[in-house]
């Protein structure tokens, strides 16, 4: 059974790194979810967890993971806004637990964004392939 | 919605949009297999007037679509079971909105994740609301309350790598003991 002692003691082991973070907010990447009825329906939970976890799993704290309601493209629900600073926000759409580990990775981790998963990428698989028969 | 763990999570969106300063969740599960699920906030309220017309999914407090179907699927999947949906609200005095299921009826949506539905409306919503979830059975009563995991934690916030992986377990554990094997 957890219990708060356990809370106690984790607060002792972490308090002088979240110190140290709290000098530095510049390098601070935001995650947003959907989690609106279809954001909800489409599966946004398991996918908020997923990038909570893998940010967690890799130490990334820096990384803060929130929620936010319908923006009213349902969709393509589940969808995330990725803020990185100084770069332009992405949205990606479709998205599940798999594709949101790809994404801590991909593009957090290691600076690559992923297109394919972006909003927007099958319009212009469309487009390219009309292009191809032209 | 699939289940009710995902019920839950969508009912308390409503609750956070009203930004509420503290939200009480309980799931009380009796020795005939009644669930009532029990969602109470202090947030900005609903006047009567919405309330009367909250039921119909072309009703929405939001701005960016016309349509709202949280309410509406809610109460179709409790009344499917024998149960129903009862909200109590008025401007200034929070919401309080309580489900029923009748669990041992042939379409009642099995529970779902609880724990992972606890898990992430308590991280995704770190500062503000306050949650307490209560979980009640014939074995007993076992809550989480954020004020008091803030308390021990201190200036340590709840989205820490540590703090994410106890407040899962936790989640499971409280679920596993009060509705193991009863709800699944």
């Amino acid at each position: 059974m957890k219990t708060m002692a356990e809370l106690e003691a984790i607060r002792k082991q972490t308090l002088e790194r979240i110190n140290l973070r709290k000098e530095d907010k510049a390098d601070e990447v935001r995650i947003v979810v959907g989690m609106a009825t279809c954001g909800i329906a489409a599966g946004a939970r398991p996918v908020m967890m997923a990038f909570m976890t893998e940010a967690s799993r890799r130490h990334l704290s820096n990384v803060t993971v929130s929620q936010t309601g319908c923006i009213g493209m349902c969709r393509y629900e589940p969808m995330a806004d990725v803020f990185v600073p100084g770069q332009k926000k992405i949205t990606y759409v479709n998205l599940d637990e798999a594709k949101a580990r790809r994404i801590v990775t991909d593009h957090i981790v290691n600076g690559h964004p992923v297109a394919e998963l972006m909003i927007g990428a099958d319009e212009d698989k469309t487009v390219s392939k009309e292009e191809d028969k032209q | 919605m699939r289940d009710l763990s995902l019920q839950l999570m969508d009912l308390a969106q409503n609750s956070i949009q009203a930004g509420a300063g503290q939200v009480g969740i309980s799931l009380a599960l009796d020795e005939t297999g009644k669930l009532t699920l029990m969602i109470r906030d202090d947030g900005c309220g609903m006047s009567a007037e919405l309330l009367n017309q909250v039921h119909s999914p072309f009703v929405t407090g939001r701005t960016t679509r016309k349509v709202g179907m949280g309410i509406p699927l809610a109460q179709n999947n409790a009344a499917s079971t024998g149960g129903g949906l009862e909200i109590r609200s008025a401007p200034g005095q929070g919401t309080e909105l309580t489900l029923t299921y009748f669990t041992r009826h042939i379409d009642c949506p099995p529970l779902g994740d609880l724990a992972q539905t606890v898990a992430a409306l308590i991280l995704a919503n770190p500062q503000c609301p306050e949650f307490r979830v209560s979980l009640t059975s014939q074995r007993g009563e076992r809550a989480l309350d954020t004020r008091e995991l803030k308390q021990a934690l201190g200036e340590v916030p709840l989205n820490t790598a540590e703090v994410i992986a106890w407040l899962m377990e936790a989640a499971q554990d409280m679920t596993r003991d009060i509705f193991g094997g009863e709800l699944q």
